[in-house]
């Protein structure tokens, strides 16, 4: 799981509403995978992103090297933009667990795939 | 043309007639300052012959090449890398049993540009490491992504990606993809395969692997394990299409998750599918949520482009779901058996979502008709289409 995702998903069971989000992040083990670097991509990708929720992922991986923020007129900025791509696309979570800050619900991560299914007990309708 | 795999090539036309004769008058009568840029005596040419539906000797085509002498052709015959390449098309009909000796048409042009029909057979199918029951032809998944304006740097979502068949022609087109799928063993490639002689799928069968085989990896973004009527992502708009063949309950089944309660007693969990109830999703229900679903988060202009299933003996265009959000652009049938169909349906968000817009469907004459769709799966598998069958039968003796 790319930490552009991480900062993507949220939960919405009845009863939780925005507070879904972030999904705290726990890695067992993590991977860097090198991915061509697309400067228009990840450009683009800058306005999505969640600021606070990526700077507690990258915290909570130890990841070095990190933006604390959008700089001026980062669209031409190429060092900034190869940070960027390195934190979100290159950076993929294998195993780990995602847990809703609310009501404390564990998501596995294997493969590298986070499987985001709630259990029975979990619903509520 | 460099989008569509729907058209082979694309000419500039000089002539056409539905004789020889008509051919040559035709192009007599095409305005010699539009022929002559590509004729001069600096450039090379080729002349091909296209015939639909007959073979030619090769004598015959040099005879008809050599009938064209009339034309003020300049410039150096060459036939390897030509500047410019002319083709004569004849037409001889779509019936492969009754060939005629003439053709209908016969047409001669410019040739300006080929289509993507090639993408149809190095995207197949039949060559593809993962496949499922139901993944899309290549053909039509390329098609899909047309309909959703596709382009590079996107971020195109599929809500039912099974095997990524469809993610695969939009990532071909640059743009980078994400899909999820109830189903654990078919998102972690596992589980029995769906070749014919081949028992269980083997390492390299996973919707990242099909991206890798077509050296489209860099566009993997990733592929969650999700109830589609729970999405996961936070609000926000950051989807530019989104492109799914939803499960019509037929080969693959319509499933949610759900409590304990709203299941009716008797019925176990499914220990294989790593769902933890799984409920029968009503269609007319997972199309509406699936509108809401981009209505939320497609960004305006953005597309969605699904197949919606339909009995077409009873079929209207009422039936197609609708949100005030999202703005019909087209709906294309595809017949699949002689009362059933399925309907390659577009839609682009024209207006802001707002909390309301969730619950306009429920107030909207379109719902009503749309819930026979439930039943869906019933009408296809039930007697109705014998006695359709015997009906018509009877009415032919």
């Amino acid at each position: 799981m790319k930490l552009l995702t991480h900062n993507l998903l949220s939960l919405h069971v009845r009863g939780v509403g925005p507070r879904g989000f972030p999904l705290r992040l726990q890695a067992a083990e993590v991977r860097i995978n090198p991915v061509e670097f697309n400067p228009d991509f990840v450009a683009r990708m800058i306005p999505k992103v969640e600021w606070a929720a990526l700077l507690e992922a990258v915290d909570t991986l130890h990841l070095v090297e990190v933006p604390k923020g959008p700089i001026e007129r980062y669209e031409h900025d190429e060092k900034f933009l190869r940070q960027m791509h390195h934190v979100l696309l290159e950076v993929d979570v294998l195993e780990g667990t995602l847990q809703c800050p609310e009501s404390g619900c564990l998501f596995p991560i294997s493969c590298g795939i986070p499987n985001m299914l709630l259990s029975d007990e979990e619903t509520k309708t | 043309m460099k989008r569509t795999v729907c058209a082979k090539s694309i000419f500039e036309l000089w002539g056409h007639g539905k004789s020889p004769e008509e051919l040559y008058n035709s192009l007599k009568n095409y305005p010699v300052e539009k022929m002559v840029p590509f004729l001069h005596s600096d450039s090379t040419y080729k002349i091909k012959i296209h015939t639909f539906n007959k073979t030619l000797t090769q004598e015959e085509k040099v005879k008809r090449i050599d009938a064209l002498a009339f034309l003020p052709f300049e410039g150096k015959v060459n036939l390897k890398k030509p500047q410019h390449i002319f083709s004569i098309l004849e037409d001889y009909g779509l019936d492969p049993n009754c060939i005629p000796e003439n053709p209908h048409n016969i047409y001669f042009g410019r040739w300006i540009a080929d289509g993507q029909r090639e993408l149809i057979e190095s995207y197949s199918v039949k060559k593809r490491h993962f496949i499922g029951n139901t993944s899309m032809d290549a053909g039509l998944s390329f098609i899909m992504a047309n309909h959703g304006k596709v382009k590079e740097n996107d971020i195109v979502f599929d809500p039912f990606v099974g095997t990524g068949g469809l993610l695969i022609a939009s990532a071909h087109f640059g743009a980078y993809v994400y899909g999820t799928d109830i189903d654990y063993n078919t998102v972690h490639g596992l589980g029995k395969a769906s070749r014919k002689n081949q028992k269980w799928r083997g390492p390299d069968e996973n919707i990242r692997a099909n991206l890798r085989q077509y050296g489209l990896e860099k566009y993997y973004l990733d592929v969650l394990v999700s109830d589609a009527s729970k999405p996961s992502w936070r609000k926000g708009t950051y989807f530019d299409a989104i492109i799914t063949d939803p499960p019509y309950g037929i080969r693959e089944s319509t499933r949610r998750t759900g409590s304990q309660k709203e299941i009716p007693k008797g019925m176990e969990k499914c220990p294989e599918s790593h769902v933890p109830v799984s409920l029968s999703y009503h269609l007319s229900d997972m199309f509406f949520d699936l509108l809401n679903f981009a209505a939320e988060t497609l960004v305006l202009g953005g597309r969605l482009v699904y197949w919606l299933p339909v009995y077409t003996p009873e079929y209207t265009e009422e039936m197609v779901p609708w949100h005030p959000c999202l703005k019909l652009i087209s709906n294309c049938e595809q017949k699949l058996s002689s009362h059933t169909s399925r309907r390659l349906i577009t839609m682009e968000k024209v207006k802001k979502f707002e909390n309301r817009d969730q619950y306009s469907h429920l107030l909207s004459d379109h719902f009503l008709p749309y819930q026979g769709h439930n039943s869906f799966r019933e009408k296809y598998f039930s007697g109705v289409t014998k006695r359709i069958a015997k009906e018509e039968k009877s009415s032919q003796e």
